[in-house]
């Protein structure tokens, strides 16, 4: 912006050079065109914003007809009108929009014309309509846009073969996973700056592996299987991976994108934008795109106004709940799914069309979820009519879009489903309302999915008025815990699906008695679970091992705000992100509760773990390994060792330099002071002691007299 | 040892010194009364009344017979240790925020805030034994640069005058033509407000604690930056130990932001680190408030620190901290 000047400034320029303002007409003043002279207008901006997308184009709203009849300008009026109410029936044709140009020499029509509408919208609704459109057996009409003419213009007549580029190998997206000393890595975004590291917990420390300021706009997040690195910026998301740094892969054009989601086995990018009317009675639009992860091409793309994407089948809720699709049907990416009004429409991937070309009708449909593993979903639709038809939670096989199993609930306020990671088990967790309706209490429906018939088991808490602060399933496993009770020290109970005595009942295993916790993480692997009193507990945390039922260690991340298990269970990590202003930063503790070190960051924004795509071994071989796991740890110990050696070595050599320099330091020093003690002497005035110890103490004593007075005593004899 | 809690100031705390023998410390507080009490026992004195404004600094002369106290009220007063008389008043335009007496006692410097458009200045004054012969007169005025000095130190031998304040860098003057010698580097100094500065016992080193929520060791004869010491709070007050290679530092989350956090939230430990490994060695808790001043007793056997909340902890070391091993 060029300066600002006042009305003062010019009036002060002009008393200078002898103009009288009054007689300038300043709206006279005419500047040549282009030609700013330094100042912006005011304007520009707004007219900017103005410009209209549509237009950008420019002959959008043009369609071409060719194959039309070769008419003499007798028979002309007769064809022009057989086209104005053929295309009149599509759009608005302008005005003077119907151009049918003529052979000067022969004055017939030259088997074509030109069609202008008033929007781009009816072009493209007119070509798609007519073109292929039989006027008789000899006419059939060829509609192209106006605006694809240069396109087919470039195509080349003669046909060459294309040419094929010789096969460049890409780098080894999947390098990261053959880290010798088996790290894992982790992206963190503080400040300006996002920065990925190995988690190297055997120099208790973390090694940077890239670094970029300004790499992302919004956030960034990991793919699913930890392949890609995705970043979001105004004008799209785009991926980023390779062997030893990270290079851009692939760019996904999406303006304005908000969010962003890979599907499970990361074949898939959906990118969400919402544009925000600027006038109120615009309806507020949403934007999805897929892409095509390796690709980059658009698989399908939906528009639709803020309210069709509302998730919930009451409509009450407004706002969507992120991800709209959820991706159901394991690794393979094969169906998505998004509730509507109603129904649930699934889509496959395929075609990318709805399956059956037809989405699952459900009067009132709540809520959905599709089973981790299987081709399955579950639906929740809430009691209707007052109680006369119960809720209900059905399991629905896709594609066949059959029932597999249905349980009616009665006097239910709300559901939330939890699918066991394997996809074996279905929690419901009921909250059903009591007697008098006042208050509401919780029990749990345990669906046994892999079992024949699906069999239903209810489970109640021990005392059933308890409120459920939290509940996970173990990984891959069959137990899980809950958090229940009142807020400051809930209990914490485990149960199994399976037990030695009862293969086919859910038994508890153990209750823990007030715990200040309100957060439950199991490790990926299972078996350890940490305990965590996040936001009002601040940031307790207790190591427990499920097998053994006993606590391994308690901690505090003062403050935490987000608790992250490492992909393989080994570490767990605990950070404080800007939602605080102090202590922001992040700690990392061994599976078993060690602290093993911690980075202080200001604006901390992100901690993620790099995903690992599931492991290659088979069952047996995993069982064999953790078999003979003494004899695999042998070799990890000795190397442990080896590093702990070299690293104490290392220190050592540090501390040794660093105190080789200080002391060089000191006897400079000490030298200098040695040096300036005679001046120093001289400006005491003589006074020798410089040093603590050669000043020697003396008892002084000093008597004041404080007061004198005379008295005359009797004196008796 | 527990810590002898000093309550005798009705305003947080803003420095804190010992005299050259270790038995005294004189404290000074955002109340208007500088106040002496027993380094050993925490016994209160005397106070030094006269000042109507928060008092900033003080120091003490080496026998001990002198205080000088710089305050908000734009004075700067020479007081007799032993009788709490005031002995002389500097007048100033502007609050005094930092005095130092010079090796021998016979200057002192001082810095005036910038006010109602007066520049900040580093003001040179000759003391005279003898009170009654006390002049005002500034035998140098520096005039400062942007925004407040907190801190201002004579170098070794009374040659130079090291400063730092709210500009985050530190300077090295000519005391005797008021030249600038030396400037800290943008790049590895302090980033923010420089809040304190304190010299080795032999004036060979001095440490800066800076809201930058780190302190810094520097040479005092050629500036150079030996070490940093990084932590989680601004640091407000910074000590070194003349006994072992520690060096402590005090201050927290700031006073306006206290009550909207917890206590532990707010870092109102005084922490120990290792001088030269520049590692972190421990913690001592007990002020709920931030820590404006710190200073170790000269014997190196306690130290003391001095909050927002008011109090003066006393804290004399435990046998087990001289066997800290690192």
């Amino acid at each position: 912006m060029a300066e600002v000047v006042s009305m003062a400034d010019i009036e002060a320029t002009a008393q200078r050079r002898g103009i009288d303002l009054s007689s300038v007409d300043l709206d006279s003043i005419q500047l040549p065109p282009g030609e700013d002279f330094g100042i912006k207008s005011d304007d520009d901006e707004d007219l900017h914003q103005e410009d209209p997308l549509e237009f950008e184009a420019g002959f959008g709203n043009i369609i071409m007809v060719d194959n039309l009849p070769v008419v003499p300008p007798e028979k002309f009026e007769k064809l022009e009108g057989v086209i104005r109410k053929i295309y009149s029936q599509i759009g608005v044709i302008r005005e003077g929009g119907l151009w049918m140009p003529v052979n000067p020499e022969t004055q017939k029509t030259l088997g074509y014309c030109f069609i202008e509408y008033n929007t781009p919208q009816e072009a493209e609704l007119a070509r798609e309509k007519t073109n292929g459109y039989k006027l008789d057996k000899s006419h059939i009409f060829a509609v192209n846009l106006f605006d694809d003419f240069e396109k087919y213009m470039k195509i080349p007549d003669e046909w060459t073969p294309a040419e094929i580029k010789p096969y460049t190998p890409g780098e080894n997206l999947q390098q990261w996973l053959t880290d010798e000393k088996a790290r894992d890595q982790f992206v963190i975004r503080a400040g300006t700056f996002t920065e990925v590291f190995w988690n190297d917990p055997r120099q208790l420390m973390p090694d940077l592996v890239y670094r970029r300021q300004y790499w992302t706009e919004s956030f960034v997040q990991w793919s699913s299987l930890g392949t890609y690195l995705a970043t979001v910026h105004r004008q799209g998301a785009a991926v980023w991976g390779g062997a030893t740094t990270f290079n851009r892969l692939m760019r996904f054009a999406h303006p304005q994108v908000k969010l962003i989601d890979f599907s499970p086995g990361e074949k898939y990018l959906v990118t969400y934008s919402s544009h925000e009317p600027s006038n109120p009675r615009d309806t507020h639009r949403v934007v999805l795109n897929i892409f095509d992860v390796r690709t980059g091409k658009v698989m399908r793309d939906f528009k639709g106004n803020a309210d069709e994407f509302a998730t919930g089948g009451s409509g009450g809720v407004s706002g969507v709940s992120w991800p709209i699709f959820r991706w159901g049907g394991g690794r393979e990416d094969k169906y998505f799914a998004r509730i509507g009004k109603n129904v649930i429409s699934v889509y496959e991937t395929e075609t990318f069309t709805l399956i059956d070309k037809k989405s699952l009708k459900v009067e009132n449909v709540m809520d959905f979820t599709w089973s981790p593993t299987d081709p399955i979903t579950a639906l929740f639709v809430p009691e209707l009519g007052g109680g006369n038809q119960p809720a209900r939670v059905s399991l629905v096989q896709i594609p066949g879009k059959e029932e597999l199993r249905q349980k009616n609930l009665f006097s239910v306020s709300d559901c939330k489903m939890y699918w066991q990671s394997n996809g074996e088990y279905l929690a419901v967790k009921v909250d059903r309302y009591t007697k008098t309706k006042k208050s509401t209490y919780t029990g749990f429906e345990l669906f046994r999915i892999k079992e024949r018939d699906i069999p239903i088991e209810v489970l109640e808490l021990d005392n059933k008025n308890d409120k459920i602060v939290a509940f996970a399933w173990e990984p891959k496993g069959h137990r899980f815990a809950v958090i229940h009770g009142d807020s400051p020290r809930p209990d914490i109970s485990f149960y199994s699906m399976r037990t030695a005595h009862h293969t086919g009942r859910v038994s508890k295993l153990a209750t823990l008695k007030g715990k200040q916790a309100n957060a439950l993480y199991w490790s990926p692997a299972g078996r350890f679970i940490v305990l965590a009193g996040l936001k009002g507990f601040n940031g307790q945390l207790e190591f427990y091992n499920v097998d053994e039922l006993e606590t391994m260690a308690t901690g505090e991340h003062f403050m935490a705000t987000d608790i992250e298990w490492d992909p393989t269970g080994r570490y767990v990590a605990t950070a404080v992100t800007s939602v605080h202003e102090m202590e922001n930063g992040f700690h990392i503790w061994s599976f078993n509760g060690k602290l093993l070190y911690r980075i202080p960051k200001d604006h901390f924004y992100q901690f993620l773990w790099r995903p690992r795509p599931p492991s290659l071994l088979s069952a047996e071989k995993e069982e064999e390994i953790a078999k003979n796991l003494k004899k695999y740890s042998k070799k990890y110990e000795a190397e442990d060792q080896d590093v702990s050696l070299q690293l104490s070595e290392q220190d050592r050599k540090k501390r040794k330099m660093l105190q080789e320099e200080w002391d060089a330091w000191v006897s400079k020093w000490k030298q200098l002071h040695e040096e300036e003690s005679e001046l120093r002497v001289q400006l005491r005035d003589g006074e020798a002691s410089d040093e603590e110890e050669e000043y020697e103490a003396k008892e002084v004593e000093v008597e004041e007299v404080l007061e004198v007075q005379e008295e005359v005593v009797a004196f008796d004899l | 040892m527990r810590p002898i809690l000093m309550k005798g100031h009705e305003r947080p705390l803003t420095f804190l010194k010992y005299n050259r023998e270790g038995d005294l410390l004189f404290s000074c507080a955002k109340d208007h009364t500088p106040t002496v009490w027993f380094a050993d026992n925490g016994e209160r004195l005397g106070t030094y009344r006269g000042h109507n404004g928060a008092v900033w600094c003080c120091d003490v002369s080496r026998d001990s017979t002198r205080l000088i106290t710089g305050s908000a009220d734009q004075t700067v007063k020479l007081w007799d240790v032993q009788t709490g008389v005031q002995l002389y008043s500097f007048n100033f335009d502007s609050p005094a925020r930092a005095v130092d007496f010079s090796v021998g006692d016979k200057f002192a410097v001082i810095t005036t805030d910038p006010f109602m458009g007066l520049p900040s200045t580093i003001q040179v004054k000759r003391i005279v034994r003898d009170p009654s012969q006390q002049t005002g007169e500034s035998v140098l005025t520096i005039k400062g640069p942007q925004g407040r000095i907190n801190r201002a130190v004579w170098g070794p031998l009374n040659k130079t005058i090291i400063s730092a304040g709210e500009d985050a860098v530190i300077r090295i003057w000519d005391s005797e033509t008021g030249q600038l010698l030396k400037e800290s580097d943008k790049e590895t100094g302090h980033q923010k407000t420089v809040t304190s500065l304190l010299k080795s016992a032999d004036g060979s080193h001095f440490l800066t604690g800076s809201l930058d929520k780190s302190a810094k060791l520097w040479d005092s004869r050629t500036l150079t930056l030996i070490k940093t010491y990084v932590t989680e709070r601004p640091v407000n007050a910074c000590a070194i130990s003349p006994l072992l290679d520690h060096v402590v530092l005090g201050g927290g989350q700031d006073a306006s932001h206290v009550t909207t956090t917890d206590r532990r939230a707010g870092k109102f430990e005084a922490k120990f680190f290792h001088k030269i490994l520049q590692e972190e060695i421990g913690g001592v808790k007990g002020h709920f408030g931030p820590i404006n001043a710190l200073a170790f007793n000269p014997d190196g056997r306690s130290f003391s620190s001095g909050g927002e909340d008011g109090y003066v902890r006393l804290h004399h070391f435990d046998p087990d901290y001289f066997n800290i091993k690192m």
